[in-house]
């Protein structure tokens, strides 16, 4: 079994060599792979698995960053759990400017599977999911082939390696909805019902795939479970800079010198992120402002760039670390129309069941449009930003809504006067439309005697 | 399901309420205005439109609280919840602001206009000003069929409709298509919807997308529709309805809730079957050999009918006011049910049951059973409404497994998600395939006959000292023990059976097995059985012989006179046997309101009112009886039979009215047992001074509708039967307390479209304020009843083939089947129906045509082979494929076309 490998400073990406085919299961395995499912599956319980998830201190990297094991102890567990539980992992990834699951898919399909396994293991699940973005051509095809390696491995199907556990995989590819990275949404979608998000309680976690006890976990989460079962949770904790364990995979995109994806540890700074390892902008460009994690997390202005891109410090600053992957703002973009085309993404992407995002996220879209034209109206700053708070969190059926309106909500506030340049002056606003505030209605008398008519019931025969 | 109370704080109001059930109930319940749209009473809630926004606070100390959705928020102890805050309206408000982005703003021109959810909503919110200035999305409509017209740029996309016809109903040609604010909610591509309850979009969609289809083509503004409470007279289930009328015509027909017979839903049938009423060709006159007479004349001659050698036959539908004259006129033993020996069995069967049943089985029971069990009908053809409540109760175990997992019943999708696949059992054994197979634990496939001795076998499993019938199929012997365990199992066992067959037989069975879950101490069952029509229990319970022994006295000469009351003598024997009855006769008096070959061959033809020109009484399928009212009264000299039944009493010196409330006590004294019928309604001086207005309060045009004919204005009529008035004068809405029997409307202040009803019950989804409409007649003597004497018979030998009748919802109605609206629904069907290895045994494999042969009568039909089919029938459609009814159950023999 055990040739003793030393514990890597970048566990996620050791194994991927850009621009190389990923290992197959053979070179997996000499490099140190499956050891973590052969060290859970005969020396630990599936309860101590969770604890040392929990232990790690391991948080979802979809975007929540919700605690991994306090998720899994939600599983009813012991000899009264339903039978069937499922394990699906989100590969949906669909928010804009986000990258980093793709990678871990192309460049290692055979921790992800590994990964798969072990946390099946831990509330065991017996059947799981890789649902994952239906344009992710190439992931799709390693994953499947990988799958297969595993399976022909005995990693896959009835009681693995002589555990007396089964698990069996399948690569589900999505027909292409942002809303399916919301896991309830996701698992209606797979149960093959429109990708609507459901009410919770009950939760996935009791009542989710065909009403099973389901854990949806993203990709990059379940990717570092391998690596905690082989080295522990101090040294996991150990990786990062700050109390939130392990590394992160950050991106970086937008008119900076080096676009990419790195591994580091979690809690790197912005700045650290965008000028070392992005390069910096490119000549002749300034930051203005980047949205840390995703499209639907606030703008962060230049001023806060030292911010330990963390779930705690994000969050203190005023926004989300999301998924991690930056998006820069540079001083020759125009923020409303940057801010118009991640409405139009949002509002194209919601499901269409509740109506404040059905309807609201379109509306304002359009406002945007009408200033990033020029055509703007008095009053729409004010309608935006009822907007912005009346699809906060709480009022909308999911966090679609809430999500969208936080690049809008950040931008008003910290650079308004881009908005109120679009602003028609009054001259040129056109006539056809009615005033875009509301006037008190006029007298009826007043409305009489100006109709071409004339007064009703005067003037008659 | 918990009867805990908690105390709730509304806008700083302590209210004591049920814990549990959520907050916009509760809100509706306690008289507050709180404005939804997804949210319905029969399909719970899911969340979606956002529209209910209330504010909920930790405890008297939270200053803020935060905007959650009251359709969602269950109530406990202590909640604490602001609905007049400003946070809570402002969003309310912009929910409205955001639904209408993309409506049309048309209600002058849309047919929900003044009936609109969506409008009253956007009033109550205060939303009343567009900031939206921008281009709104379009769609193309479909044609959905004849009765509901689509328009979807009205769309709110509540997700009502589909939640209604898919999950309530079980369509599956109804869907939500597209996605963000571009979700479309129609077919895949235009055509009829195929469900037999598509008229309801009509009702649960909150704004104009779904509309009455042919209302819309004759239309008027629901303010100007006279209204009463009314039945439908097109099945036995004796659904509540509300028809409108304007200009003398029946313009549309709405659902009147009532708790225990139709709940929020009508049927197809029902909704759309009321053309008849409006036709040209109805008779207006009385008509002697000469002519037209006066009704004074024609009063007076049938009086002077009466002394001589007299008989009358009465139809299925006639209301109880009118068999009671009749039988005050002539004596009881002169009046004849127009049913052939099979339908007499049945109607007294039908009675036998309702006699013997622990408990009958209303709505309620049948949503809430948690095991069925549906002997040989095909209910969502014959008791339409009935069948879709059966759909319902297939749900308990859901709610059951909900509710262990703390998820409460009104929790819809998460409901729907705890529940998956799990169903409380239905068993349905029936001789063809029905609508709810596919959500019945078993389906068993058998002739009436083996029906009937498969229901002995349960019976004798549960009990052995029922008889167990001989030579049953070891597979149904199996079934019979499978449904035997789960209705022996069951907290709410339920047993349904019907007269579609044309089998008494299943009658029997069905009280044997009621009878034996008793005896083996199993919970006892609620039981009930559809029989042929609207007022079949009415006429059982007045009794009289039948057309074999009306016949046999005809053709022995020993009847001058026939009355015809309400029926059309032809389609039972035929236009060459009426024709022969004719030439026995010396007079024959025809009551009708449609012209036909009876009507054609009375010597004295008096027209009748329609139901919905008539005050009457039907009992309906569980024994309940249910007053309708005039909504206008009938144009020329048609009037109730029992007017002019009244009338020939009074030229005979004998007093049986003149008003409805002194021909019912008359009623009530003569038969005791039957009180129940004068107590369907309150009497006509139930409203004290005021009359019940059957004219909204805006009812407008009053002085100048008739003015083309007449510059004055004609006196309104007079109404001294009824506590209603043909007038606008009166208070409506929920602070009177009109009773539900009485009530012409469900309307209150705010609260325009039908979902006023919620203003109008105790508890939603329950109970009308002031007590039920209609009475139940006590006819259920339990199991103090005589046991049933009737056994399981034997097989049938193996070469008898029976003609079994399938019930077709479109097409058994003859009055329904007048509205085209109807008719266009009347597609195929005509062909005879075989298994294919009967087909195989009567070498008609290959046949397409066949030479049907009853009584020595033939016919030539079309033959279709199907494999959901009993074996040992010929099934058909009679109505469709132009067959006698009285050819229902008959032995037939079939052979190819041109066979000798």
């Amino acid at each position: 079994m055990s040739q003793k490998i030393s514990p890597p400073d970048k566990p996620l990406t050791d194994r991927i060599r850009p621009e190389h085919a990923p290992f197959d299961v053979a070179e997996y395995e000499r490099a140190g792979g499956y050891q973590a499912l052969r060290r859970a599956l005969r020396t630990m319980a599936p309860q101590e698995v969770v604890a040392l998830v929990k232990d790690a201190n391991l948080r979802g990297r979809g975007g929540a960053g919700f605690p991994t094991g306090v998720k899994w102890g939600l599983v009813p567990h012991g000899p009264d759990a339903p039978k069937h539980k499922y394990l699906i992992a989100n590969g949906d990834e669909m928010e804009p400017g986000t990258f980093k699951d793709r990678l871990l898919l192309e460049g290692d399909p055979h921790q992800f599977i590994e990964a798969m396994i072990v946390a099946a293991y831990a509330i065991q699940a017996d059947v799981g999911y890789l649902f994952l973005r239906g344009e992710y051509h190439l992931a799709a095809q390693r994953v499947q082939r990988a799958i297969e390696e595993a399976r022909g491995r005995g990693y896959l199907g009835r009681n693995i390696k002589g555990s007396g556990f089964d698990f069996e995989l399948h690569l589900h590819t999505s027909a292409g909805r942002y809303i399916c990275g919301e896991e309830t949404a996701l698992i209606s979608a797979l149960e093959g019902k429109r990708a609507v998000p459901r009410a919770k309680p009950p939760f996935p976690t009791v009542a989710g795939l065909f009403g099973r006890p389901t854990v949806v976990n993203n990709v990059e989460t379940l990717c570092n479970v391998p690596h905690i079962v082989n080295y522990g949770a101090d040294w996991y904790r150990g990786l990062s800079r700050t109390d939130n364990g392990g590394t992160k995979l950050y991106g970086v995109s937008g008119r900076v010198c080096h676009p990419g994806a790195w591994e580091l540890p979690m809690g790197s700074s912005a700045r650290e992120i965008i000028d070392e390892h992005a390069g910096g902008m490119r000549a002749g460009l300034r930051l203005r402002g980047f949205l840390p994690g995703g499209a639907s997390t606030d703008f962060l202005t230049a001023a806060q760039l030292d911010v330990a891109m963390d779930y705690d410090a994000v969050a203190k600053a005023g926004s989300r670390m999301g998924t991690g992957t930056i998006i820069v703002l540079d001083d020759q973009t125009s923020v409303v129309a940057m801010v118009r085309n991640l409405e139009h993404f949002f509002a194209q992407e919601s499901c269409g069941w509740c109506t404040p995002c059905r309807d609201g996220i379109p509306w304002a879209e359009k406002v945007l449009d009408d200033l990033v034209h020029g055509r703007g109206r008095p009053g729409d700053l004010e309608l935006l930003e009822q907007q912005t708070r009346l699809l906060g969190p709480g009022r909308t059926f999911c966090a679609h809504a809430p999500g969208a309106m936080e690049p809008l909500q950040s931008a008003l506030q910290h650079w308004r006067g881009d908005f109120e340049a679009g602003i028609a002056p009054a001259a040129a606003a056109p006539a056809i439309a009615g005033p875009a505030t509301p006037e008190a209605p006029r007298p009826l008398s007043e409305v009489l005697e100006t109709t071409p008519m004339g007064p009703v019931g005067e003037g008659g025969r | 399901m918990s009867s805990k109370r908690a105390t709730i704080h509304i806008d700083g109001q302590a209210h004591e309420v049920a814990a549990g059930r959520n907050l916009l109930e509760v809100a509706l319940e306690l008289g507050l205005d709180l404005p939804y749209f997804c949210w319905h009473p029969a399909l719970g809630a899911v969340g979606a439109c956002r529209q209910c926004a209330v504010t909920q606070y930790k405890d008297a100390q939270d200053p803020s609280g935060r905007v959650v959705m009251a359709c969602m928020t269950p109530c406990g102890d202590g909640t604490r919840v602001a609905t007049q805050d400003a946070a809570s309206r402002e969003m309310r408000q912009a929910v409205i602001e955001w639904l209408m982005t993309n409506h049309p703003h048309d209600c002058p021109v849309c047919a929900e206009g003044g009936n609109c959810h969506l409008q009253d909503m956007t009033v109550m919110t205060g939303q009343a000003y567009r900031r939206y200035r921008h281009a709104k999305r379009t769609h193309r409509n479909q044609d959905l069929g004849p009765f509901v017209a689509h328009e979807m740029n009205r769309c709110i996309a509540c997700y009502r409709c589909v939640r209604y016809y898919r999950d309530y109903a079980g369509g599956e040609d109804l869907d939500v298509f597209g996605a963000h604010n571009n979700v479309f909610f129609g077919r895949a591509e235009s055509g009829t919807l195929e469900s037999h309850f598509a008229g309801n979009l009509v009702e649960v969609c909150p704004t104009g997308v779904f509309t009455d289809k042919p209302y819309g083509a004759d239309y008027t503004r629901k303010w100007d529709l006279q209204q009463a409470p009314s039945l439908c007279n097109h099945c036995a289930v004796g659904c509540n309805t509300y028809p409108g009328e304007r200009y003398g015509r029946i313009k549309r027909i709405e659902n009147r809730y009532n708790e225990a017979v139709n709940g929020y839903f009508l049927c197809d049938r029902g909704r759309y079957g009321l053309a008849y009423s409006n036709e040209a060709g109805r008779p207006r006159q009385a008509r002697g050999p000469q002519g037209p007479l006066r009704p004074a004349a024609a009063i007076e001659r049938l009086a002077g009918l009466l002394d001589g050698r007299v008989a009358a036959v009465v139809g299925d539908r006639v209301s109880c006011e009118s068999l009671y004259a009749l039988r005050a006129l002539l004596g009881a033993e002169r009046v004849f049910r127009a049913a052939g020996p099979a339908q007499l069995a049945l109607e007294d069967a039908q009675l036998q049951l309702l006699r013997v049943a622990p408990q009958v089985a209303d709505l309620p029971r049948i949503e809430n059973a948690d095991c069925a069990l549906l002997l040989g009908e095909d209910l969502l053809h014959s008791g339409a409404r009935l069948g879709l409540a059966l759909r319902q109760m297939t749900r308990q175990r859901g709610f059951a497994a909900a509710a262990q997992a703390h998820v409460p019943t009104w929790q819809d999708q998460s409901v729907r998600l705890v529940a998956q696949q799990q169903r409380s059992p239905l068993h349905i054994a029936t001789p063809a395939r029905t609508g709810l197979d596919e959500v019945a634990a078993t389906q068993t496939r058998a002739t009436p006959r083996e029906l009937a001795r498969l229901g002995w076998a349960i019976a004798h499993a549960l009990d052995p000292q029922q008889p167990a019938p001989a030579a049953l199929e070891p597979a149904l012997q199996q079934v019979a023990e499978r449904i035997a365990a789960d209705l022996r199992a069951a907290q709410r066992p339920l047993l349904l059976t019907g007269a579609a067959c044309a089998e008494p037989a299943l009658y029997a069975a069905t009280a044997a097995i009621a009878q034996a879950l008793v005896a083996c101490g199993a919970e006892a069952p609620a039981v009930a059985a559809v029989p042929a029509a609207a007022n079949s229990v009415g006429r059982a319970l007045f009794g009289g012989a039948g057309l074999q022994d009306l016949a046999a006295q005809v053709e022995a000469g020993r009847i001058d006179n026939l009355i015809v009351l309400e029926h059309d003598l032809a389609a039972d024997l035929g236009e060459a046997g009426l024709q022969r009855w004719c030439e026995q006769l010396q007079k024959l008096v025809v009551f009708d309101a449609l012209p036909g070959p009876t009507w054609e061959a009375a010597t004295l033809a008096l027209p009748v009112a329609t139901i919905f020109e008539a005050e009457g009484t039907l009992v309906n399928y569980a024994g309940r009886a249910q007053r309708h009212f005039a909504v206008h009264p009938p144009a020329g000299d048609a009037r109730a039979s029992w007017i002019w039944l009244c009338g020939v009493a009074e030229a005979r010196g004998q007093s049986l009215g003149p008003t409805l409330d002194a021909l019912l006590q008359g009623l009530a004294e003569a038969e005791p047992a039957l009180a129940g019928l004068r107590d369907a309604a309150p009497a006509s001086d139930a409203g004290g001074l005021n009359a019940v207005p059957r004219q909204p309060h805006r009812y407008s045009g009053r002085t100048a509708m008739h003015a083309h004919q007449d510059m004055h204005e004609p006196r309104p009529p007079i109404d001294l039967d009824t506590a209603l008035g043909y007038t606008m004068e009166g208070a409506q809405g929920p602070g009177r307390d009109t009773p539900p029997a009485l009530r012409t409307a469900h309307w209150a202040p705010g609260w325009n479209s039908p979902q006023a009803i919620n203003k109008f019950q105790q508890e939603i989804g329950g109970a009308l304020r002031g007590g039920p409409a209609g009475c139940l007649l006590p006819l259920a003597e339990g199991s103090r009843a005589a046991a049933q004497t009737l056994g399981a018979g034997p097989p049938e030998a193996e070469d008898t083939l029976r003609l079994l009748p399938l019930p077709d919802l479109f097409a058994d109605d003859a009055l329904a089947g007048r509205s085209p609206a109807i008719q266009a629904r009347q597609q195929g069907g005509a062909a005879l129906r075989l298994h294919p290895r009967t087909a195989e045994r009567l070498g008609l494999a290959t046949a397409s045509r066949v030479r049907i042969e009853v009584d020595g009568e033939q016919r030539e039909r079309p033959l279709t082979l199907c494999a959901d089919l009993a074996a040992q029938c010929v099934g058909a459609n009679l109505a469709r494929c132009g067959l006698p009814a009285a050819w229902a159950g008959r032995p037939v023999r079939l052979r190819a076309e041109g066979g000798a």
